[in-house]
């Protein structure tokens, strides 16, 4: 974090402060049922050319025919940019050729995509910015080539092998402006593309698992000057985190690159993950000619306006409006009603347990305690065993002092594991919290026999010396006495 | 009496349907046919003799199980399929080096339909390479030879079929027109050859050469057949995306309605222009006499950007072929070419040693014609072009119902004479190539000899018209009485 918008800095050794422009190019794999141009299942991780038929292995003769639901979503993607959604686009063949790809040419879209000048508002720092989508884009996606041999990398492989299950699969070029100023405006911007998205239902946008890829164009100048420097591409960044790590070395590069009184090279570079550094790839004069040209096979797209807006009005929330209202409604922290927003799930869970319990707590635990046991198991909110009904139950029962944070943590974690109810567990547990004063006296009063020290202290008015002596009650009681109820008593008998 | 295999579909259909053959017995003559001369036409890449015995036998259970009236139009009639058209377990190679081996996995949806009608298949014919040229030569395999005289060709690209047809190798059979491919050798060989209006006939499973321009086609003895074969292959394919979304019509009815009254416009330059062969002209001129007999109107039409759609042609077809055949890359299927150090020099190898020199040369003229600085001046202006061609044709069929010409310059030409001079060769497809930029209907229908060799009429509809387009046609075949008969079948036993 910190990035400011004149993110580099002077360099040490030059007075130039040095401005960061940051542009992306995101693919997205649409969760569609079946693939862009045929009727073969969409779906990850199926056996190596399971999924396949003549259509989308290129056999000849065969030809495209769109997949409704997969425009149907690029539409609703551009609606929720708020891009215009072109009265007519066209698909065109980008030609070249490569053996992943089974008829040598992708369809794609060229200069008439289907959704053009949208925006996305992220926020950093809290601070918001206006970020520009350049063109949404409807494209399919290609197989997957895996180098076998030694190294397993393309220089030194024996052979290649080809899965075709991925091609054709739909995917969605998400183009934006060179409106991104820093590193972490470019993650706060992938953030909220990934929150869209899934709130939309269109993708499960897994960077690990390639459903979300980006490309990052990014160039520096000096702070003022009215040009853009010269843009170098990075690719293979897998996790929002890659990407960030990634330009933040490429920002540096460059401007070391400047500041020694070099140029930047216009190329594409390779980001690895493991040094955390970008190397070339190919340079401008490598670049191909795709010899765009009207896709033969498929007419023009033209959606029909009504059905247009239906989709429109049809949309669900997005997570920057549901953020603003969790925030206004609930009281919840702008950092917890991002996190609970940005995933339809999660908003879902959130609301449905807020409605009996104090919204606040139960965001709280939802992503801190909640969030860590997920992240410990590797599952997903929709997998685990606890429901919005469990906390419910937990802030309520922590609202009204049954049981201590120490106790709702325990209590948590049991149901977690095993999904029963959070009640159950601190009964059988036996996790509530000692709120009876009778029950507490005999505890107080030993410890206060035993620490001299601190009741001296605090008899001479120092306030603090009490937590001395609530520490110990809580140890003699397990942690199972309320900590506000000792707190009192042991006021209550030392000041008699 | 002539020979079962040279009757045409709807007399074999009635004499099926009346007890008097059997669907063995047409195929037992067709086979018999092909057996005979063959070897010396060389129509057929593939033959499917068991294929189609099993077929005529299914017809034959239905005639003996009382079904005659429930049996569909095509069916139990010999059939061939140019080798473009996919055929499911058959192989299936464009008459290209680089599909030698391919068997495909699915049916062309024509095909498709015929077969599910109890049509019988005989063969996949011969063609020029991925369906580019004008006279069969350009063939992997082997040229094709007019039935009308061995020395000469069959037009193309469809030659295989039309030869067959001509010389009863099969009773009718498809092919494709990208550019005049079956209604230029359907001319050449004396048959019916149609290509209906872009979209009417689903493209899926023939294997593409130029994508907007790819059409399937029938060739047929009589027009009658043509409107029967139409019927049984016309109608919406999911499967396809261009495919226009009305149902299959039926083109019979009404085919006997006569010309009276019906407005037929001619090119004059097209008639007058150099290098037109004068006795296609004067079967042209001879055939446009009897319409005008016939109570319809000849009148005169401009197609004034015409003069520039070869020109556009050879440049939109060539950059969609570019495109449509870059998937022959020895990767999935079809030939792969041996010892490649690495999968560039694999695609290289493969493709060098797999494509003929005609399609190589279309490859890179389409190749050039997208490249980045040069779309604009050639593939953009290309396109404009036919946006023009399109834009005539709605003006002329604002004032007449169909356009007559000649279907080619010139009568059927020698093997060989063309072979070192592609823009002569491609000047075979002037009048052919208007109707395929505008996607509108035409017809070929023999009108004539010229000095022995068949001459073809062309008539071009409006866009989804081939109703008028076929009315009119057999209101002239009528006329014309066209009996001729390839010697080479004429001095055969019937």
């Amino acid at each position: 974090m910190g990035d400011a918008a004149t993110t580099a800095g002077p360099v040490a050794g030059t007075d130039t402060a040095y401005e960061t422009v940051i542009g992306l190019e995101c693919h997205v794999e649409l969760s569609t049922r079946t693939k862009m141009f045929c009727g073969c299942r969409n779906e990850f991780g199926a056996p190596p050319n399971t999924n396949v038929c003549p259509v989308c292995l290129g056999h000849p003769g065969t030809l495209p025919v769109p997949n409704e639901r997969a425009i149907e979503s690029i539409v609703r993607i551009g609606l929720a940019f708020d891009c215009e959604i072109a009265p007519h686009s066209l698909f065109h063949r980008k030609n070249y050729f490569y053996p992943d790809m089974p008829k040598n040419f992708q369809i794609s879209q060229y200069d008439l995509p289907i959704c053009v000048g949208g925006h996305l508002d992220v926020e950093v720092d809290g601070e918001g910015r206006r970020i520009g989508i350049t063109r949404v884009h409807m494209e399919e996606d290609t197989g997957k080539t895996t180098h076998a041999g030694a190294t397993g990398r393309i220089a030194g492989a024996d052979y290649a092998l080809e899965d075709y299950n991925r091609a054709g699969v739909p995917l969605v070029e998400i183009v934006s402006e060179p409106d991104l100023r820093s590193p972490a405006e470019a993650r706060a911007y992938l953030t909220e593309l990934r929150a869209t998205l899934l709130a939309l239902g269109v993708s499960d946008v897994r960077m690990e698992e390639g459903s979300l890829r980006c490309d990052a164009n990014i160039s520096v100048r000096p702070v003022g000057h009215p040009e853009f420097g010269t843009k170098v591409e990075i690719k293979n960044m897998n996790s929002i985190r890659s990407v960030e790590r990634a330009l933040r070395h490429e920002q540096e590069r460059q401007v070391g690159v400047l500041a020694g009184g070099g140029r930047v090279v216009q190329e594409t570079r390779h980001f690895d993950e493991t040094t955390g550094t970008t190397t070339s790839m190919r340079s401008k004069e490598e670049a191909f000619d795709y010899r765009y040209f009207p896709e033969p096979d498929l007419s023009p797209l033209e959606p029909d306006p009504a059905w247009v807006e239906r989709l429109r009005a049809e949309l669900p929330e997005l997570p920057a409006a549901r953020r603003r209202r969790f925030e206004q409604r609930y009281a919840v922290p702008p950092a917890q009603a991002a996190t609970l927003a940005a995933d339809h799930a999660w908003a879902a869970f959130f609301e449905e347990a807020a409605a009996g319990a104090d919204p606040r707590l139960v965001a709280n635990w939802m992503t801190g305690d909640l969030a860590g046991l997920l992240n410990e198991a590797g599952i997903e909110l929709a997998g685990a065993k606890v429901g919005p009904r469990h906390l419910t139950a937990l802030a309520r029962l922590l609202a009204d002092g049954t049981i201590s944070s120490a106790g709702a943590k325990a209590a948590l974690a049991e149901a977690f594991a095993t999904g029963e109810a959070i009640e159950a567990v601190v009964r059988a547990r036996g996790l509530a919290q000692v709120s009876d004063e009778g029950a507490l006296t005999a505890v107080v009063d030993e410890v206060i026999a035993e620490n001299p020290g601190p009741v001296e202290q605090f008899r001479g008015g120092k306030e603090g010396a009490l937590n001395a002596l609530i520490g110990p009650v809580m140890k003699k009681t397990g942690g199972s006495a309320n900590p506000q109820v000792v707190r009192d008593l042991l006021r209550a008998r030392l000041s008699r | 009496m002539t020979a079962l295999c040279d009757r045409t579909g709807h007399d074999l259909a009635a004499a099926l349907r009346a007890g008097e053959v059997s669907a063995a017995e047409i195929l037992a003559a067709t086979t018999a046919r092909i057996e005979a001369v063959d070897a010396r036409v060389g129509a057929f890449l593939t033959r499917t003799g068991d294929l189609a015995a099993r077929q005529a036998a299914t017809v034959d259970a239905r005639l003996a199980a009382g079904e005659a009236a429930a049996l569909p139009a095509v069916a139990g009639i010999p059939l061939a399929l140019k080798d473009v058209l996919t055929t499911r377990g058959v192989r299936t190679t464009a008459g290209s080096r680089i599909l030698e081996p391919y068997v495909p996995p699915y049916d062309c949806t024509a095909w498709e339909r015929l077969a599910a009608a109890g049509s019988v298949l005989v063969g996949k014919t011969n063609c020029d390479e991925f369906a580019m040229g004008s006279s069969n030569e350009n063939s992997a395999y082997a040229p094709v030879r007019n039935p009308w005289n061995l020395d000469t060709v069959p037009g193309g690209s469809s030659g295989g079929s039309a030869a067959a047809v001509a010389a009863g190798e099969a009773v009718w059979a498809l092919g494709t027109d990208t550019g005049g491919s079956v209604r230029q050798p359907a001319a050449l060989c004396g048959v019916v050859g149609l290509k209906p209006t872009y979209g009417l006939v689903s493209r899926y499973g023939l294997i593409a050469f130029a994508s907007s321009l790819d059409h399937v086609g029938t060739f047929t003895r009589d027009v009658r057949d043509a409107a029967t074969l139409l019927s049984a292959i016309a109608g919406h394919d999911p499967r396809d995306a261009t495919s226009l979304p009305e149902p299959a019509g039926d083109y019979v009815r009404g085919l006997e309605d006569g010309v009276r009254g019906l407005r037929v416009g001619v090119v004059e330059e097209w008639l007058s222009m150099e290098g037109i062969q004068p006795g296609v002209r004067d079967a042209v001129s001879a055939a446009l006499d009897r319409l005008e007999g016939l109570g319809a109107s000849v009148v005169p039409v401009r197609l004034p950007h015409a003069d520039y759609a070869l020109s556009a042609y050879y440049l939109i077809a060539p950059a969609e072929c570019s495109s449509n055949l870059a998937r022959y890359d020895g990767v999935r299927y079809g030939a792969r070419a041996a010892g490649a150090a690495d999968v560039v020099e694999m695609n290289a190898r493969t493709r060098g040693a797999g494509f003929g020199d005609e399609v190589k040369r279309r490859i890179m003229l389409g190749t050039y014609a997208l490249s980045a600085g040069y779309y604009d001046a050639y593939y953009g202006q290309a396109q404009k072009v036919r946006t023009l061609v399109i834009r005539d044709f709605e003006a002329a069929f604002g004032q007449v119902d169909v356009i007559a010409s000649p279907t080619s310059p010139t009568t059927a030409f020698r093997l060989g004479e063309r072979t070192g001079d592609p823009l002569a060769m491609y000047l075979s497809d002037i009048f052919t190539i208007p109707a395929n930029l505008a996607g509108v209907p035409g017809i070929s229908i023999p009108c004539g000899l010229a000095d022995g060799l068949p001459v073809g009429f062309q008539l071009m509809g409006r866009l989804r018209d081939e109703a008028t387009v076929l009315r009119a046609a057999r209101a002239l075949e009528d006329a014309i009485g066209f009996a001729a008969r390839p010697p080479l079948v004429a001095g055969l036993p019937a």
